[in-house]
């Protein structure tokens, strides 16, 4: 069993250090400019971030113990090319979806 | 008629956040689950979703939580968890960094992985926005995104039951960040940005404290603003 104090420490610290990393550019910078060469980079932060983030779970996921798993990797393809081609998120979720679902009802 | 183009703003916001729904209810009630087999009250999860309002965090906390890890281990390793959130308000900053201080608090309360990208993915999609509509837009999104969150975690320490694999739940997080990424790959640099990112994130992975997910971005932001650079200069 965990202690309560354990957990409502891991609240605040974890709400509070959370809260910090989020507001840190909003908050101290606000209006005042930024340099072209920050915000060049700023421009890159989403398509950086984003698929450093799920890179490893398309190719280890969770769900088999890190196993690559080939319709999980197909789906997640299918997902990506539709996104990339109409530029619809929807669509796009969609497509994996179906092809996740449908793979796992159908495959052996 | 800016009430008219901030509500439309919100309305389109809030549309765009809809779909999330998909991940943000079956996770939601998943922490749950995972938060009651932890010891945790109803009340204790809540407070973890409300305070914290970050699922991959909360579920690094409660797991060392559960494995008996010493506090700082468990701090540690959720903030590392967390990093991303400090580029995030980064690149809210050119477009939001104008708002009045409270309302800047609200957005980085707010600044979650689905809000960001759906922001940032309309911000460069509509660059003539005005400041309160693209706030409005950003509130938009919130609503589906992280009100769900909640509830959906009181409702999983309420039913406590588990739900069918067959439906990749565990994959929904990845389908749905990749439908983003698709169309944001508008130009040639920010396709080389998301190559270095997958490379770095990739051939960092064994690094502790999911630190190669950094290593990835920041090597894709380099990679992204360099190759800016050169199409730049290739065209003057």
């Amino acid at each position: 069993m965990i202690p309560e104090w354990k957990i409502w420490l891991t609240i605040i610290g974890l709400g509070a250090a959370s809260f910090g990393l989020r507001f840190v550019f909003l908050g101290l910078i606000g209006d005042r400019a930024m340099p072209e060469w920050v915000l060049r980079h700023l421009r890159y932060t989403a398509v950086a971030v984003l698929p450093a983030l799920i890179a490893p779970l398309v190719l280890w996921p969770s769900a088999t113990g890190g196993t690559f798993d080939p319709l999980r990797f197909t789906a997640a393809m299918a997902t990506l090319v539709v996104g990339y081609k109409t530029r619809n998120v929807v669509a796009s979720i969609l497509a994996g979806a179906a092809i996740l679902i449908s793979g796992n009802y159908l495959l052996p | 008629m800016v009430a008219t183009s901030t509500k439309s703003s919100f309305w389109r916001g809030f549309r765009t956040g809809v779909p999330f729904l998909m991940v943000i209810i079956p996770f939601g009630l998943l922490f749950g689950i995972v938060a009651t087999d932890a010891g945790m009250s109803s009340f204790e999860a809540l407070a973890f979703s409300v305070v914290v309002i970050a699922g991959a965090a909360q579920f690094t906390a409660v797991q060392l939580l559960q494995d008996q890890a010493p506090m700082v281990v468990v701090l540690a390793s959720a903030i590392a968890v967390n990093l991303r959130m400090a580029m995030y308000s980064a690149s809210m900053t050119p477009h939001l960094g104008r708002l009045p201080l409270w309302k800047r608090a609200m957005t980085a309360y707010f600044l979650v992985d689905q809000v960001y990208a759906s922001a940032i993915l309309e911000y460069e999609e509509r660059p003539q926005l005005t400041l309160a509509e693209k706030f409005a837009f950003f509130m938009g999104v919130v609503t589906p995104i992280c009100l769900p969150w909640y509830v959906a975690t009181v409702a999983g320490t309420i039913v406590g039951n588990a739900i069918p694999p067959e439906l990749g739940l565990d994959f929904a997080v990845p389908i749905t960040f990749l439908a983003m990424i698709g169309p944001m790959l508008r130009t040639r640099a920010h396709v080389w940005a998301a190559i270095a990112a997958v490379a770095g994130a990739l051939a960092f992975v064994w690094l502790p404290f999911n630190l190669g997910l950094m290593v990835g971005a920041i090597a894709g932001m380099i990679t992204g603003a360099y190759a800016e650079t050169r199409s730049e200069e290739a065209k003057a």
